[in-house]
């Protein structure tokens, strides 16, 4: 650990030319490999923007973003990413859609018709892994809303990418969905190490699952508040209702409000 | 009998019902064949012409087929293009939907003027009148690609090609195929003005040779043989979509 994996520094990004709408400002955070990293901030506050920096979709107008010690000018190729919507291909199987990613980046594109046995293997003891062994035949309109968002970690997985981009990915699940969910994610990372920012409004979920939290103001956005958290992992879904974990939520919460009334 | 199989056997009571009337209607008001023919009638002119019906059918058959052929392949192109581009959509759209607000019949003239009568008209007049929809659909369906899904193939370096072939033309298959069973309608209804106007064979030409000998008989049994070939064309393609994109159509291929 230690190097700085993501350094955004002093960045300013605008949407729409000149005059448009300033997405955020000044904004200045690093992220140490294989870490797991939590955002928050009011709606609207440029979450997703800095998740779009981060991969290298957007560029900012101004300040400069690194990853893994390259300044970013291009997608970098070495994140996955899930959204609210797991966006699963309606057309494809489960197990052909968590193939995708293989179908676009290399080694694996070139490999993939040669050794397509054992890619498959991968991806089923990847769905089995999140709860979803043997569905892999199953088009995704035939599984429930939870069990697409574990399908939609899977694709996010499947190439073993060095990050992972989370925005609001249990955001449309009911709360017990989304509590196991949380557990999936939690061991995932814990086994394979790798770096996750997690854009979120769940303070809970923010401060269940991440070593560090990033409060965000409202629009402009920019990082008005950083805290550790250093609750012992493994973490169980307990420590949620433990009084340490209330005080962290409370303080955070106490950020939010600052930032959306625009005093803090 | 089941509520299921009454709606299975409606379509051929109705049916049955509807020709059953016009006969009687025919019988008990006695109106004349030359002006309203009854069933009974328009099937024995359907019986004695039937070498004719059959030849020009078939033409007609042809000259829409060729059409549509030229349109599917025509408009999926074009429909790519403007969904793939938005300089491109921007530019050809006001051209495309000015030309689609012509009446097709005001064209025949020009286009016998140019190729003379003969199945060449009949074959483009069916062309331009189906490949817009096909068009349009195509386009639709790829710029109504979830900007997400973009975002995660982005993200993972894919190109723009990537892109087109593994999201957007699987994603605008359904509205390709649906637009086929408007673009085939539209062909028939192409071929057959066409035909009308300027040829020597088809259903359309048998049909002004009739009007012009007023048999009317003819003239309603060659409307019948229309709409039996229209049904079925229409059929084909409904067919054909629903074997191609059954997963756009849920519901009924969960069952199945």
């Amino acid at each position: 650990m230690g190097e700085a994996f993501i350094a955004l520094d002093k960045v300013q990004h605008v949407y729409g030319g000149e005059g448009g709408v300033l997405a955020v400002e000044d904004l200045t955070l690093t992220v140490r490999e294989g870490e797991f990293v939590a955002v928050v901030g009011p709606s609207g506050c440029g979450k997703s923007t800095l998740m779009k920096l981060a991969t290298g979709l957007q560029f900012p107008r101004a300040g400069t973003v690194r990853v893994d010690g390259q300044a970013v000018s291009k997608p970098v190729k070495i994140a996955g990413m899930a959204f609210q919507n797991p966006t699963l291909l309606p057309w494809r199987t489960t197990l052909d859609n968590i193939l995708l990613p293989l179908e676009i980046v290399e080694p694996h594109r070139s490999r993939l018709r040669r050794e397509k046995a054992a890619y498959t293997e991968k991806a089923e003891a990847l769905l089995a892994s999140v709860g979803l062994a043997g569905f892999g035949p199953k088009f995704p309109w035939q599984l429930s809303g939870g069990m697409q968002q574990r399908a939609s970690l899977c694709r996010a997985l499947i190439h073993e990418p060095r990050l992972l981009m989370l925005d609001e990915p249990f955001g449309a699940l009911d709360a017990f969905t989304r509590e196991e969910l949380w557990c999936v994610i939690r061991d995932l990372q814990a086994a394979r190490k790798f770096t996750v920012i997690l854009v979120t409004h769940d303070l809970r979920e923010a401060v269940f699952l991440a070593d560090k939290v990033f409060c965000m103001s409202a629009r402009p956005g920019r990082i008005i508040a950083e805290r550790e958290i250093t609750l012992p992992r493994p973490r169980d879904l307990e420590v949620t209702y433990s009084p340490e974990f209330a005080d962290i939520v409370h303080e955070l919460r106490s950020h939010i409000k600052g930032a959306r009334s625009g005093v803090h | 009998m089941t509520n299921k199989q009454k709606i299975a056997l409606a379509p051929w009571v109705f049916t049955l019902g509807f020709f059953l009337l016009w006969e009687a209607a025919c019988r008990l008001f006695g109106i004349s064949s030359f002006v309203l023919p009854s069933p009974m009638q328009i099937g024995a002119a359907m019986w004695e012409y039937r070498t004719q019906l059959t030849f020009h059918s078939f033409h007609t058959l042809w000259m829409t087929f060729a059409g549509f052929v030229l349109a599917v392949i025509f408009g999926l192109a074009m429909g790519l293009a403007l969904g793939s581009s938005k300089i491109v959509h921007a530019g050809t759209y006001p051209l495309l939907v000015g030309f689609n607000a012509i009446p097709k019949v005001a064209v025949v003239p020009i286009l016998v003027i140019w190729f003379g009568v003969g199945w060449l008209p009949a074959v483009l007049t069916a062309f331009l009148i189906s490949f817009f929809p096909i068009v349009v659909n195509v386009a639709t369906g790829l710029a109504t690609i979830e900007p997400e899904v973009e975002d995660v193939l982005k993200a993972l370096g894919a190109s723009k090609l990537d892109i087109m072939t593994k999201v957007g033309l699987p994603r605008s298959m359904p509205y390709f195929f649906g637009s086929l069973k408007v673009a085939i309608t539209l062909a028939y209804v192409g071929s057959v003005i066409a035909e009308y106007n300027a040829s020597k064979f088809g259903i359309g030409n048998l049909m002004a040779r009739a009007s012009a000998d007023f048999n009317v008989p003819l003239l309603f049994a060659s409307l019948i043989a229309l709409a039996v070939l229209g049904v079925a064309m229409y059929a084909i393609t409904a067919w054909v979509e629903k074997r191609m994109t059954g997963w756009a159509q849920r519901s009924g291929f969960a069952a199945g």
